[in-house]
């Protein structure tokens, strides 16, 4: 973007971990005016293509979850030629799939108060005020079309008998707003955008690339021109141009190594983009779910969340007594503690998840924790199905209590869940403008990858909210915008830029397999994981965040000596594919552990331990961290430079946020 | 736990291919199947073998990559569950396991245990879905629908597209994914619009992909990890029969 200056700050050096002071980012093409007016008259300003040209026009769309897919079947629907890529051997496998819960819209279907504002207050409130809010504002306002359109699709959401719309509420609000499909809402919004995808293949507008890998982002004279990417199953690279890429490459939780996430979801695209100028907004804003599974052994390979749509039925406690061991049926009533009902009356078990993350991580530090480990604690539904019959609660969880079964072999109609926090979703992401355009031209950020719309937490049933909302109904407008300035732009791969991107990934291909060392991938990516989740993770200090830094640096460098990858870059190799993306994530890690300790406040999913109160809320500090952190990479073991792009709030008076 | 493992391996598409035995011991009857190989993969990593290829990603069920041919069974020896879904104390200590991809003509193997399931993206692209634009809805609750019907379709639409149906058919054929479709579409009055064409292109794709005929022993049912009923190929059938016999008063 031409008016950042990017003033040559003296690093800031703190011990061990420094960065640059770059510049306030104030443009980032948000409208002025009445907030109700603002993403209409925006829309009414851009630039427009017409038809005949958009055919000339090609678009990169790097993933097909819920943001890709969607994005890429609208922009087929108006005619751009759209090359989707995905490392996936479908674009029905996007970890999009997984989601359970549903949807929010401000339908007010229910007549129970919602609305348009309401949904942007809770969203701006649940990020504890860190998000902006015009891009809120309208992520509410598009929310609507996104059901219209969805129903039109035929994805089967559950109804009411007299054959309309059924709703549910979820964690942290007090309206039903929450659409859903059974447990398995993601799947159907994702079969749904797959299916509009797989139209405009078969009408020619658009190609879909499967099991390639894009391992980097082409940028030439600050402009977005193409990728580069690793056919998985030859492992020939190719440089592919375009007038415009899209990022759609979901959230990087995966650098924790256990999470909630598909076992393949990384941060390999986002993260090379950082490396080419891209800005990374708000690295460490990471939220960590309440209703997983908790972990049994160390081989386990990932967490299985809970749809935190069971805290509508389900109470959570754990016996009044530490260490208390006995089975929970032989706990009485009066013996058990339902903290989140005592903490938090007006909320209950609905308070956010990263209040209730908290709360049990801090019922555990007490030694209330069940099962075990002692690290749990109770979800239980007797109650509900003593008031709602077996039967209601099969209809809303049947699947979720099969698959807890499954997997613990414990029997939840019977016996209440365990659960306990697990790393689920980032905030953080790629910083883009209202246009969700990276500052790099032409290329844009969309769904999970971006940070743009949750603040510091997000709201359960929001994201697929916000991919569906970039990708069919914002991106499609916003897009049209720089494309109408890209018309006359040849495209070739016959430049330095492409030769110099290509040649670097082969390097960095033929030094991870010349390495031959004796520690596989997923040894380090466990280590990885350990650093970040015990410094990094649910609550965060200076102290930790210092030494979790210079861990980091020095697994990097083991990784970069020790690692062992067998075969070769000519071929299917799937323990390649994984040694780049833990090259990727243990880069990534520094900046995400660089941004939780500057940022010397509390504030939706990052708890300073310094910054608390005395009952162990968050204490924001909105006269120095109203802001967000835009942070620009430098080099390897340089200290990026932090952009700060201020948050005003005009409309909302930021509070504390209390769910008491 | 100690398992023998007869693992199928192939180098690549052009590789002939043959079953390689390993030993593993000291596996918790709480891993989960694909654990069990990631085990097995770090140990052969660390001897400095070739470790096997297997695809998945969600592990919980629906992603629908994994899909691995184990004793026998698409999915191994548990009725109506995915691969990853599987964990080892389903299995006997001292039980000597089979793994091996899922086989069908339509899909080729890629190496070892990884198959290429696109035919079943071409098959959808023949029209598996309601041609609407994005932005051209009109309000959702416009289109009220009963909530049995919609529970049906629902149950049909959760299909995700695993292939085992196809691995479990002795035709190799793709009939109860292509019915999940149809029928999850023929339920509802969005899909009515192209219900004909939509029964018959599909089915015509899947055909020329080299999936055999249904072979009306329900094995696919069986094994199907979203559980989706034979009433979806008995749907398949009437409607199919219906747009070919009955004319089309709108056909273009
Ligand atoms: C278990 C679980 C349950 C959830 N439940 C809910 C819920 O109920 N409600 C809700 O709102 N949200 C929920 N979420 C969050 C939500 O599912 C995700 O945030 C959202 O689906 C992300 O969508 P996406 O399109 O941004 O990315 P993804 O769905 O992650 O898609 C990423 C795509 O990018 C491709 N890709 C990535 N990197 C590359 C690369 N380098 N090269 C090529 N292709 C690449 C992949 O192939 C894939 O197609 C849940 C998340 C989890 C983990
Ligand atoms: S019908 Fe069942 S077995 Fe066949 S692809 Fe779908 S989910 Fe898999
Ligand atoms: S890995 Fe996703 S269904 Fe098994």
């Amino acid at each position: 973007m031409s008016d950042i200056l990017t003033a040559p700050a003296p690093a800031q050096t703190r011990t061990g971990i420094s960065w640059r002071e770059g510049t306030l980012l104030t443009r980032n093409n948000c409208p002025e005016g009445e907030l109700e007016k603002r993403w209409t008259r925006h829309k009414d300003s851009l630039r427009l293509v017409a038809p005949h040209n958009k055919r000339k026009l090609e678009v990169i769309v790097v993933g097909a979850g819920l943001a890709g897919a969607s994005a890429a079947a609208s922009l087929g629907e108006l005619g751009y030629r759209v090359k989707v890529f995905v490392y996936h051997n479908s674009p029905r496998r996007a970890h999009s799939i997984a989601a359970q819960g549903g949807i929010n819209a401000a339908k007010n279907y229910r007549n129970d108060g919602d609305s348009v504002w309401r949904l942007f207050y809770d969203t701006i409130k649940g990020g504890d005020f860190r998000a902006r809010e015009s891009n809120v504002y309208r992520l509410a306002e598009v929310s609507v079309k996104i059901i219209d359109h969805c129903v039109a699709q035929g994805i089967p959401f559950a109804r009411e008998y007299g054959g309309y719309l059924d709703t549910r509420s979820f964690g942290g609000a007090q309206l039903m707003r929450t659409f859903y499909a059974r447990g398995q809402t993601g799947q159907q919004l994702l079969l749904g955008a797959y299916a509009a995808l797989q139209r405009q293949v078969e009408l020619g507008n658009v190609q879909v690339f499967y099991n390639h890998d894009v391992l980097d982002i082409v940028v030439e004279e600050g402009k977005a021109r193409g990728i580069i990417c690793r056919n998985l199953i030859t492992g020939a690279l190719h440089s592919v141009p375009a007038h415009a890429v899209v990022l759609a490459t979901g959230g990087y939780g995966n650098a924790y190594y256990l999470s909630t996430n598909a076992k393949l979801s990384n941060a390999t695209a986002i993260w090379r983009a950082c490396r080419r100028g891209a800005y990374f907004g708000n690295p460490s804003f990471v939220q960590i779910h309440p209703t997983c599974i908790p972990q049994s052994g160390e081989y386990q390979s990932k967490l299985t969340l809970m749809s935190e749509s069971l805290r509508n039925d389900g109470r959570v406690w754990v016996p009044r007594t530490p260490g208390d061991k006995r089975p929970p049926h032989e706990i009485p009533e009066h013996q058990r503690w339902y903290y989140l009902e005592e903490w938090y009356p007006s909320f209950g078990n609905l308070v956010p998840r990263d209040i209730a993350s908290r709360a049990a991580k801090r019922v555990c530090d007490m030694g209330y924790g069940v099962g075990p480990t002692g690290r749990a604690v109770y979800l239980d539904f007797s109650d509900a199905i003593k008031r709602l019959g077996k039967e209601v609660i099969y209809q809303r969880y049947g699947n979720l209590f099969e698959m807890y079964e499954e997997i613990t072999g414990e029997n939840p109609w019977e016996t209440p869940m365990r659960i306990y926090p697990a790393v689920h979703y980032t905030m953080g992401g790629l910083w883009v403008d209202y246009n969700l355009m990276t500052n790099i031209e032409g290329l844009y950020a969309i769904g999970e990858a971006n940070f743009s719309d949750h603040g510091a937490n997000r709201l359960g049933a929001s994201a697929l909210m916000q991919g569906l909302a970039d990708g069919y109904f914002i991106l499609p407008y916003t897009i049209g915008d720089y494309l109408a300035t890209q018309l006359f732009v040849k495209l070739t791969t016959d430049t330095a830029a492409f030769r110099e991107a290509e040649k670097e990934t082969q390097q960095r291909i033929d030094r991870l397999l010349s390495i031959q060392g004796k520690r596989t991938v997923d040894e380090f990516h466990r280590e990885l994981g350990k650093v970040l989740w015990d410094e990094c993770g649910l609550s965060r200090n200076a102290q930790g965040l210092l030494s979790a830094f210079e861990q980091v640096r020095a697994l990097r460098e083991r990784f970069w000596r020790e690692v062992y990858v067998p075969g070769t870059g000519e071929e299917f190799n799937q323990n390649l594919e994984r040694a780049l993306r833990v090259a990727d994530f243990l880069e990534l890690a520094e900046l995400m552990i660089i941004d939780a300790y500057h940022r010397e406040e509390s504030c939706g999913c990052h708890l300073r331990e310094e910054y608390q109160t005395p009952e162990g809320e968050a204490l924001r500090n909105d006269e120095e961290f109203a802001y967000v952190a835009a942070w620009e990479w430098n080099g390897e073991n340089q200290p990026p430079t932090l952009h700060k792009e201020p948050l005003k709030f005009e409309f909302v008076k930021p509070t504390v946020r209390s769910y008491k | 736990m100690r398992f023998t493992l007869e693992i199928w391996r192939q180098k690549n598409a052009q590789d002939e291919g043959r079953f390689e035995v390993y030993e593993v011991d000291g596996i918790s009857p709480n891993t989960s199947f694909l654990e069990m190989l990631d085990i097995l993969n770090e140990r052969l990593i660390k001897e400095g073998k070739e470790p096997v290829a297997f695809d998945h990603d969600c592990r919980e069920g629906i992603c629908g990559s994994c899909g691995l041919f184990i004793n026998g069974r698409a999915h191994g020896p548990l009725p109506n569950i995915t691969t990853c879904r599987l964990y080892m104390r389903h299995f006997k200590d001292g039980e000597r396991i089979v793994i091996e991809p899922f086989r069908a003509k339509p899909f080729p193997v890629i190496k070892d245990l990884v198959v290429d399931r696109s035919a079943l993206d071409r098959i959808i692209q023949k029209g598996g879905y309601i041609s609407v634009n994005t932005g051209s809805a009109p309000d959702a609750n416009s289109i009220p629908i009963p909530k049995a019907v919609a529970d049906r379709a629902f149950d049909y639409a959760t299909c995700i597209g695993c292939g085992a149906c196809v691995a479990a058919c002795k035709n190799a054929s793709a009939m109860l994914f292509v019915a999940a479709k149809v029928s999850h579409l023929a339920m509802l009055p969005q899909g009515q619009p192209e219900r004909r064409q939509r029964v018959k292109r599909m089915v015509a794709q899947m055909d020329s992909e080299g999936f055999g005929h249904c072979s009306n022993t329900g094995a696919c049912a069986v094994e199907c990890p979203a559980k989706i009923p034979l009433s979806a190929i008995a749907q398949l059938q009437r409607d199919y029969i219906w747009a070919n016999l009955t004319p089309d008063l709108y056909a273009r």
